[in-house]
């Protein structure tokens, strides 16, 4: 027997919800800033300032937020489909790959803007082949896709490692990075954009990814809710059942959304490639695989959720190495346990406050006679 | 008059905007057996929750054996002496029926003690009460039937005097029916107090001294059943005349439509739950496929649609063969003219998360009239769906609506509309009517009919035995994978139930 709740408005779901969530996130971390001997509330106020407070500073936030609205939409492609994605930050970084190569081959002949659009292709397909392997061990042997993508993960990171030590290196370089490519790849800075509202920016790797991250938002919304693929993925993420009932190929679903995700995620490696350090370096997506898990469950897996959560996340990781600097007792690491306090309270406890939530809306709502609708039918 | 056992007085209860229960009084008197009966969603459950503990009411009291209460919890009413046997039974299939009916009143930290002082009581109360299932007995080897005794056997060793079963016989066979049915006369010629939820007539008028009948929210009537009828209380139940019986012509029974050869389906484990069965379904005629759940009906369904493989056999649909030992696609057979009314609406028929229109086309999502290039044409989608609503007058009519909110009889609606309007020429259908009220029931039925009288197959899988036999022109009976049985629509209940029990062919005969 489910626990009938009165069923909350959109706003509350959507809104009130993680906000409450995010609240008392900032009141734990609060509370471990107190414990450091700091103040918190002076800590907020430089976190705020850090991620909004200049023009710099958001287009810091921004370049951040486009990292995570990459990844963030490819774990929620695959949650639409029933499946955890835990492979973006492997898919990420081996999709580095081919916006190298496509970088390096053609850098100087072509244009950026010729460059762009194969780039994508590169990331998309290198991204998507990596995550072709768990789709297909998981469609045809079974294999759980959430121990399979963690292990991929680790055989790209060896594999980038090898790559850029032995092969990728240029011949007298010391680092182990791609050489660094010709401006003409260079995708175009978007920094103008936040100038126009008044501010002025040094310097910020704000680039053109991150339109392509919007766009890749809204053909994501299209893709789950508007096409075919999308109904199927979605029938399929329900209840197998009802899509075997349904004749959906359960094969071709899994391998297929794997593969949309995996694409997703590697064109997260467009962002700081292409339009920011201008080679493939070690470990560029610094965590941004699974900052996107947190941030699709934030966001509720819906695209513009994702967008929205992505920015908080952004502001955290600017706002927070804005702090880490400011205060000396708040180090590195209290930033990262700040966002794991976040991740925490807007992912895993996401529920936590929902039936208290539930209760007072239910209290508050007028008590008109009705029947009460098959409820029992919900998990 | 008797004291009261039960007396509730004002009970209402609300979920939000919803109330499902209306300040409700009702009065269960000692030492007696009273039903309640109510459609779906009538808020019988909410009640007896109530009553033990799962919710509070909002308001109303509570008495019993005269004492008002206060039931906070299961616990408070176990104190008071109250039982309840759940619908789906809440036991530990791999413990033995002494380690389960201790559960939760094991005593010490070591079962020693308890254990032996429950064999003891266990003996006892089996003896009382005609009980009989042996102590030491696993529960997952027992039937279904005897699974329910230790159930009935864990509240009176927690001292239960009232005993609430929620629609006790919806797994049960007749036979298996009748003897809980004498348990319950035992119970009540000791004292004890039962209280029946059901929504199955024939059961109220067997068993019960008094009855209440539940509708909206609301208790609508309280009788002393020898002066009611059936006709009365589904009238009351419904609040309108309801057709008990399908009128129906006689079948005009036409070439096979569906010839199903020899089909073996193993499950999971390797165990073969369809054994080598062969029959025929015609345009024109309803075949029913009666039994007990758990019988290998609904593999039978399952692998006929190709959702499950079977191991051996064919099966011809308008003289095609069906690849049912290989890879069959579910979505060609529909476009064969093969449509599935799921017995599991809830995980296989709809995707509950889905809005209506969308559960409308499940299956047939990729006709060209729903999509536009890779694209769901949703206003086409949706004016389909509004069409269906209208013409199967489902409720609430707003495709739009996720179908977790409709009523488990107008979610059954949203199946056989999007099956039916497809226009097939081979119908499946399980359990077209479970969980499904009253009023629902007749319009699914006439459905039914109609469809066999457009000339259509239709097999019909249902564990309603009193549906099997209004509808069907055939009967076929299954018993542990094999077909035990054939008989025309007229056949008795009780012949079909002995059947359905497994007993020989030859003595079902006599």
């Amino acid at each position: 027997m489910s626990t009938p709740y009165a069923k909350l408005p959109a706003w509350a779901d959507y809104g009130l919800i993680p906000l409450i969530n995010l609240l008392v996130a900032f009141l734990v971390a609060g509370l471990v800033v107190l414990i450091v001997g700091e103040n918190p509330l002076r800590a907020a106020a430089i976190l705020v300032d850090g991620a909004f407070g200049r023009g710099q500073y958001v287009a810091y936030t921004l370049y951040y937020a486009t990292n995570f609205i990459f990844t963030g939409l490819a774990v929620a492609v695959a949650f639409h489909g029933g499946l955890f994605n835990i492979g973006g930050e492997g898919q990420a970084y081996i999709a580095g790959l081919g916006v190298a190569l496509v970088a390096l081959a053609f850098d100087a002949y072509l244009p950026w803007w010729l460059i762009f659009p194969l780039a994508i292709l590169g990331a998309a397909a290198v991204g998507g082949l990596w995550a072709l392997i768990p789709a297909y061990l998981q469609a045809k042997r079974g294999s759980h896709i959430v121990i399979t993508t963690i292990m991929f993960n680790f055989i790209a990171a060896s594999a980038m490692v090898y790559l850029l030590v032995d092969v990728l290196k240029p011949a007298a370089s010391m680092g182990p990075e791609t050489r660094a490519f010709a401006q003409a790849a260079w995708l175009p800075k978007l920094n103008w954009v936040i100038e126009l509202f008044g501010a002025k920016i040094r310097s910020a790797p704000l680039n053109l990814s991150f339109l392509l991250a919007l766009v890749m938002a809204v053909v994501v919304w299209a893709l789950i809710w508007r096409t075919k693929l999308g109904y199927e993925i979605r029938t399929f993420g329900f209840s197998p059942k009802a899509a075997r009932y349904a004749g959906i190929n359960e094969t071709r679903i899994i391998v297929v959304t794997m593969m949309i995700s995996g694409a997703l995620a590697g064109m997260m490696a467009l962002n700081p490639i292409l339009g920011s350090e201008h080679r493939v370096q070690l470990d560029f997506v610094t965590g941004a695989g699974f900052v996107g898990i947190a941030v699709a469950l934030m966001g509720r897996s819906h695209p513009l959720g994702i967008v929205l959560a992505a920015i908080l996340f952004g502001a955290l990781y600017q706002g927070g190495a804005e702090l880490a600097f400011e205060m000396p007792a708040i180090s590195r690491d209290m930033i990262v346990i700040i966002q794991g306090l976040v991740i925490l309270f807007a992912g895993a406890l996401e529920h936590m406050f929902r039936p208290w939530v539930q209760t007072v809306f239910a209290s508050l709502a007028p008590r008109t006679a009705g029947l009460e609708p098959a409820k029992a039918e919900a998990r | 008059m008797a004291d009261a056992a039960i007396q509730l007085s004002g009970i209402s209860k609300s979920f939000g905007p919803v109330r499902a229960n209306r300040d409700i009084d009702l009065l269960v008197e000692k030492g007696t057996i009273h039903g309640i009966i109510g459609e779906n969603g009538a808020g019988k459950s909410t009640l007896m929750s109530i009553l033990y503990g799962f919710y509070q009411a909002d308001s109303g009291e509570i008495r019993v054996n005269g004492k008002p209460i206060a039931i906070l919890s299961p616990n408070d009413a176990i104190a008071a002496g109250i039982g309840m046997v759940h619908q789906h039974f809440m036991l530990v299939q791999n413990f033995t029926v002494l380690e389960n009916v201790i559960l939760g009143a094991e005593g010490e930290a070591l079962l020693g003690k308890g254990i032996a002082k429950a064999r003891s009581e266990l003996k006892r109360l089996e003896r009382e009460y005609g009980l009989d299932v042996g102590p030491d007995a696993v529960v997952e080897d027992l039937s279904v039937g005897l699974q329910q005794r230790v159930e009935i056997l864990k509240a009176l060793y927690r001292g239960a005097d009232i005993l609430i079963l929620d629609e006790p016989t919806g797994v049960l066979t007749p036979a298996e029916a009748d003897h809980l049915f004498r348990i319950l006369g035992q119970l009540k010629a000791q004292g004890k107090t039962v209280v029946l939820i059901t929504h199955k007539l024939r059961e109220i008028m067997a068993i019960t001294d008094n009855v209440s009948v539940m509708r909206q929210g609301t208790m609508v009537a309280s009788r002393k059943t020898n002066a009611t009828t059936v006709e009365e209380l589904a009238e009351l139940m419904v609040g309108r005349r309801v057709l008990l019986r399908v009128e129906k012509e006689e079948a005009q029974a036409a070439a096979p439509k569906l010839v199903v050869k020899n089909l073996t389906v193993r499950d999971s484990r390797g165990v073969t739950v369809v054994d080598d069965v062969s029959f025929e379904v015609r345009a024109g005629e309803i075949v029913g496929i009666a039994g007990v759940a758990g019988n290998g009906q609904s593999e039978l369904l399952e692998a006929i649609s190709g959702i499950r493989r079977a191991v051996n056999g064919t099966v011809l649909l308008d003289g095609e063969p069906i690849d049912v030992t290989g890879t069959v696609d579910p979505g060609a057979l529909r476009d064969r003219g093969l449509a599935h009314v799921p017995e599991d609406r809830h995980h296989v028929g709809l995707v509950l998360a889905f809005d209506e229109a969308e559960n409308s086309i499940l299956g047939y999502h990729d006709k060209p009239q729903y999509l536009k290039g890779p694209f769901l044409d949703i206003p086409a989608i949706r004016a389909d769906a509004r069409e269906k609503i209208q013409k199967y007058d489902i409720r609430p009519a707003n495709e739009r609506l996720r179908t977790a909110n409709f009523s488990g009889g107008n979610q059954q609606k949203v199946v056989l509309a999007r099956e039916i309007e497809q226009d097939p020429g081979v119908l499946l259908v399980g359990q077209p009517t479970r969980g499904v009220d009253v009023g629902a029931i007749e319009f699914i039925h006439r459905r039914l009919v109609a469809m066999r009288d457009a000339n259509k197959a239709v097999l019909l899988v249902s564990v309603e035995l009193d549906e099997i036999r209004s509808l069907s022109d055939r009967i076929l009976v299954m018993f542990a994978g094999r077909i035990v049985g054939e008989r025309d629509g007229n056949a008795t209940e009780g012949e079909l139930g002995l059947l359905m029990a497994g007993v020989e062919k030859q003595e079902a005969a006599e």
